[in-house]
């Protein structure tokens, strides 16, 4: 498999968000606005790259039975690297997305493609499957972020078009499984046609 | 792929991977402690800057604890030559989803409310984040020059002066009590001052020469 294509079926055929439906918790909770969806969507991109890179490098020396703890230290390592460097050098962004940052490491796209890729395959794939991945996550969480944001507050990446509130619902939870349902129905629609 | 799992090598990889996973983290850590203590104090400083009338000292390094009701306070004083000009009291409140901590700005001379800068808060998106919000004809925006001497710090409802958020009526009590808890910190420096007491607090607030 060529590596532009592992890329492109992180964001079009195995979607994490609208193919795999994995990451739920963050994609509901983060996306009330464009920026906050993108932002959360790189964060997960970065650690997702470097962990299946360090995985895939030392996963034929880790014994099977203690697979599940090396992974998981090693991914905790890196979000917490995240953390400290959105606190030190991003902290607005920081305070919206903080709570969800730790969760990262709980979020089964990254354990999930540890185990389903990095762990079979060389460092150079594994770091395309990353990419596309995260950048598959990224792009559904701004869109769901972007949808969401203009219905809801009448803004798109934190600029205003219309005065007042649109549809309150719509950056409240409900909101987040509306767009969420209908956006995986389009993509699936649009997916389905292409192939 | 794996090797074999043996009691050894199990202890032996996972103990490694600790042992280079904390020591990468302690770098980061030392890295970014500064930069990290460096943000929290330009935003403390920020909120002073809006919420304090003009001085030329740096209220953000003259911090009192003030001692209300059994609550502790934190204070910036602003001084303008040596006249004291405002006091910024850092208050809190729970709100409807969790703790909400604003920056409230006082005239010294007059009690006005100067401005009330949100520092922290996890209201609803859309409802009573609505506290924070800066455009034309916002919440705060009815504090600013409100004198909790002549009107009375509490919503509507509850027959008070304060125009509640529409359906965040829990967000904006908590928000007008937080003012409210700052006001009487404001109430006592002033007792304080009048008395020529130096009050309990670390820097002296004595004086008065702007009354």
């Amino acid at each position: 498999m060529s590596k532009l294509k592992i890329i492109a079926n992180g964001i079009i055929k195995d979607n994490p968000t609208f193919a795999l439906v994995l990451g739920m918790c963050p994609t509901l909770g983060t996306t009330t606005s464009a920026i906050n969806g993108f932002g959360m969507g790189v964060a997960t991109m970065f650690v997702l790259i470097m962990s299946n890179i360090v995985i895939s490098a030392v996963a034929r020396f880790i014994p099977n039975k203690v697979r599940i703890p090396s992974y998981i230290v090693i991914i905790s390592t890196f979000v917490t690297i995240v953390q400290l460097l959105m606190q030190a050098y991003l902290p607005s962004l920081y305070e919206t997305l903080g709570l969800f940052i730790p969760l990262i490491v709980v979020n089964c796209i990254v354990l999930g493609r540890a185990e389903a890729f990095a762990n079979k395959n060389t460092v150079g794939d594994s770091a395309c499957d990353g990419l596309g991945i995260g950048l598959g996550f990224t792009l559904s969480l701004t869109v769901i972020g972007l949808v969401r944001e203009i219905l809801g507050s009448g803004s798109a990446f934190g600029l205003k078009f219309i005065s007042g509130d649109g549809v309150l619902a719509f950056v409240l939870a409900p909101g987040a499984f509306i767009v969420l349902g209908y956006l995986m129905v389009l993509f699936n629609k649009f997916v389905a046609k292409k192939e | 792929m794996a090797k074999e799992s043996t009691f050894k090598n199990m202890v032996i990889v996972l103990g490694l991977i600790c042992l280079i996973c904390s020591a990468l983290l302690a770098v980061v850590y030392s890295v970014t402690e500064d930069p990290i203590a460096d943000a929290l104090i330009a935003k403390t400083n920020d909120a002073i800057s809006q919420v304090l009338p003009e001085y030329d000292n740096m209220p953000g390094e003259e911090s009192s604890l003030v001692e209300v009701n059994g609550q502790k306070y934190v204070v910036y004083t602003a001084r303008k030559g040596e006249s004291i000009t405002g006091y910024a009291v850092e208050s809190k409140a729970a709100g409807f989803g969790g703790e909400l901590k604003l920056m409230v700005g006082f005239d010294a001379a007059t009690g006005d409310i100067y401005n009330v800068y949100v520092i922290s808060h996890s209201e609803t998106p859309g409802l009573g984040a609505k506290i924070s919000d800066n455009s034309p004809g916002n919440f705060k925006e009815q504090f600013k020059g409100f004198n909790p001497a002549e009107k009375v710090l509490k919503v509507h409802q509850e027959g008070g002066d304060v125009d509640a958020i529409t359906a965040s009526t829990i967000t904006s009590k908590a928000f007008t009590s937080a003012v409210s808890s700052a006001y009487d910190v404001y109430r006592q420096l002033k007792g304080d001052s009048a008395d020529g007491v130096t009050s309990a607090t670390q820097t002296n607030i004595g004086g008065g020469n702007d009354e």
